[in-house]
């Protein structure tokens, strides 16, 4: 590691200047953590009346439970879709926007515009679109021969969900993809071409491999999304039914704390997500970083 | 950024100015009344501002019921509680279990001086939120009880006598089997509040248990009992007349997608809430029939009456006296004939007193508006039995998840009708289960 180091003076001023950071993440985010830590060791009323101290209950409860367990699958399906749709897609955007001289800016423009959507918004959007009433997509599923009801079809629901939750995403992962396009020489693509490489063998022989770190970063930036974010379009489009099809761990932990009052649970809940993360991070930058090529 | 520094600070003062300088204690409602209901609200407010200076009522619309709910219980594990606030009938079980949070109505009334008599109510209406010693822990506000609606239009496109409802089951088969086959409509009927309207006011009508120890009544820790012959039967035709496009699901919780379908004319037939009475003629030109929910004739005791759903208010514990003297002086106000027929007939709400009942009558409301007495008519059929009294559970929001969750496995085919009222009456009774513990 050759970095410059910049060194103080001052004993005390460093600390001056990160200060406000800590404070932030100390009030922000280790005091509620350590809340929820507490919390999920105790059974209580709603409104705080009686506390009990109930060790492990909480957890072991949670892992009895069909509907948790069922909820864990449901968010490894409900990530690995969104996140392949999501960044499939914009990948394939990027490319052709790339080969564009001209009219790529205005395109990227265009393909911005649905991040600018509030995630409550898009999923209201698609909700309309296949309302099983007066949906649209719905009508023309019907006319196809397709009897589309996300209300009882678990399936079908999980399909809505994974196209509102990609089609936000898919505008930030096709940014960050045409970045990448653009940082790999030119040289590069040229000299696979005079060898007599076509579009396609250039693609998957030396442009992706290049643009592995972007890949990479964003796989991990759409499995946060997905787990973390896209609560409110879930709320607003299947609000986690039919049945809990759709109701992934961060659903639930919502539907169990806020609409249940069950504090213990949801907060037990939370410290599992948490250590999921904490996983999560350490094995993608810890094994998968090392792979890829910078 | 000066200039905007020394704005914010006028503003400010502005706004903290008028309370500081006025003399009158300051009463805080937090409730769950948006739209044309929220207005209403607001105007009842102002009335009672207007009618009196000692004290200076503020009505603050928090979202949904259980929005409201859980931004108040939030609000007083922080120690910022408003002095009164709107919950729904479900969260009844939670508020009551919450004895050190909870300023009893009865006791309020009592402990400030104002005339207070739980026999004015409609026995419908004052039995769902008293206590076992028959003592009213909250004020009745909106009570509303399922309804009927029926497209007259459609009745008559199929050849069907427009002025008679169906009244029992039988007649909705029937009926709507004759509907979708002439082509008047796609749909039959639909409904909102599967949990609420085909599951509880189902056994309400039918006289059939809910729940143990008279439907939760009697002590907290009781089990559901809905798995019956009566609900067994309801569900597996439920399920058979969707399958046959009789029947068209409206989705969980409300129902969102079954008014747009009766609105648009795709379904003939509407059961909802009495109060959805405004929105239905506000989004309809159609011809609107009313009429009592059906019942299976062959049921003994069959029709009783039908059970109540909707909001009360509840008093926090922690505010001052001189704000407790408010809020029982606006209580007063609140549940006068003259305001009660008021908000009775504007939103379709019952009347929750007798008195406003009677003015309604006097004023010709009912001459006016044919059908609009109905739900009275319906809570009041027969004198409420342990099993039609209405019901209380603990966690009682989330059995109504765990009711529409079933149901929708029961629609989608992948349980029958006994196996998902059996799943429901196990996983609500572990829900109640867990409510004993936390709160015993």
């Amino acid at each position: 590691m050759q970095t410059k180091r910049t060194t103080f003076r001052s004993y005390w001023l460093p600390y001056l200047l990160i200060a406000p950071q800590l404070a932030i993440t100390l009030i922000f985010f280790i005091w509620p953590a350590g809340q929820a830590v507490r919390q999920s060791f105790l059974q209580e009323d709603p409104f705080g009346l009686s506390t009990k101290f109930v060790g492990l209950k909480n957890y072991v409860k949670l892992f009895h439970s069909a509907e948790y367990l069922a909820s864990f699958e449901t968010t490894v399906i409900f990530t690995l879709c969104t996140a392949t749709l999501s960044m499939g897609l914009a990948l394939l955007f990027a490319v052709a926007v790339d080969r564009m001289i001209r009219t790529s800016s205005a395109y990227t423009t265009f393909m911005v515009w649905p991040y600018a959507v509030a995630p409550a918004i898009a999923g209201v959007l698609w909700w309309f679109m296949f309302n099983p009433s007066v949906g649209v997509l719905t009508y023309a599923l019907d006319v196809m021969g397709y009897d589309w009801n996300h209300r009882l079809s678990g399936t079908d629901a999980m399909i809505l969900v994974v196209l509102a939750s990609s089609w936000k995403q898919i505008s930030y992962n096709f940014l960050f993809f045409v970045a990448g396009l653009q940082s790999i020489p030119q040289s590069l693509r040229e000299a696979a071409a005079i060898d007599g490489a076509g579009p396609v063998k250039r693609f998957f022989t030396v442009v992706f491999p290049l643009l592995s770190p972007t890949t990479f970063f964003l796989l991990v930036v759409n499995i946060n999304y997905t787990m973390f974010d896209t609560f409110s379009t879930i709320d607003a489009s299947t609000a986690g039914g039919p049945g809990q099809a759709t109701t992934i761990l961060v659903y639930k932990v919502y539907e169990d704390g806020y609409k249940g009052l069950n504090l213990g649970s949801s907060a037990a809940q939370s410290v599992i997500l948490m250590g999921i993360v904490m996983v999560l991070t350490f094995i993608q930058f810890r094994f998968i970083e090392r792979r890829v090529q910078y | 950024m000066q200039r905007s520094l020394i704005a914010g600070l006028a503003l400010t003062s502005a706004l903290v100015a008028p309370l500081a300088a006025s003399a009158q204690t300051e009463v805080t409602w937090w409730h769950a009344m948006g739209g044309a209901l929220g207005e209403k609200v607001d105007e009842i407010v102002a009335g009672y501002n207007a009618s009196q200076d000692q004290y200076h009522l503020t009505a603050v619309y928090k979202g949904s019921y259980t929005e409201t709910m859980t931004a108040a219980i939030a609000a007083f594990r922080a120690g910022e509680q408003p002095d009164l606030v709107q919950v729904f009938e479900v969260g009844t079980g939670t508020m009551m279990a919450a004895e050190g949070a909870v300023y009893p109505v009865y006791k309020l009334m009592e402990d400030h001086g104002q005339n207070f008599d739980p026999s004015v109510y409609l026995p419908a209406v004052a039995g769902y939120y008293t206590n076992t010693d028959g003592k009213m822990l909250s004020m009745p506000f909106n009570s509303s009880t399922p309804i009927l609606y029926y497209n007259k239009d459609i009745f008559e496109a199929a050849g069907l006598d427009p002025e008679v409802a169906p009244e029992t089951w039988a007649d909705m088969e029937a009926f709507t089997q004759q509907i979708v086959d002439s082509g008047a409509a796609t749909c039959g009927f639909t409904t909102g509040w599967i949990s609420w309207a085909q599951l509880e006011n189902l056994s309400a009508w039918h006289n059939q248990p809910i729940g143990t120890n008279e439907n939760g009544f009697g002590s907290i820790d009781s089990k559901l009992t809905v798995n019956g012959p009566v609900q067994v039967r309801h569900w597996e035709n439920l399920a058979k007349w969707q399958e046959a496009g009789l029947f068209k699901y409206g989705g969980p919780g409300g129902g969102a997608d079954a008014a747009p379908a009766f609105y648009s004319g795709e379904c003939a037939i509407y059961m909802n809430s009495s109060a959805s009475r405004a929105g239905v003629l506000a989004n309809t030109d159609f011809d609107l029939g009313l009429g009592m929910l059906p019942y299976y004739a062959d049921v003994e005791g069959a029709p009783q009456n039908s059970i109540i759903g909707g909001a009360t208010l509840w008093t926090l514990t922690g505010a001052s006296d001189a704000e407790y003297e408010g809020v029982a002086d606006f209580l007063t106000y609140l549940s006068s004939a003259e305001v009660q027929a008021d908000w009775h007939q504007f939103t379709g709400y019952l009347p929750i007193t007798t008195a406003a009942y009677e003015l309604s009558k006097e004023q010709g409301y009912y001459d006016e508006n044919p059908g609009a007495d109905i739900a009275i008519k319906q809570v009041n059929l027969n004198e409420p039995t342990a099993n039609s009294k209405g019901l209380r559970f603990g966690n009682y929001v989330q059995i109504r998840g765990v009711i529409d969750e079933e149901f929708e496995a029961l629609l989608s085919g992948s349980k029958t009708a006994q196996d998902a009222l059996d799943d429901l009456v196990e996983r609500g009774n572990s829900l109640i289960e867990e409510f004993v513990e936390a709160n015993g």
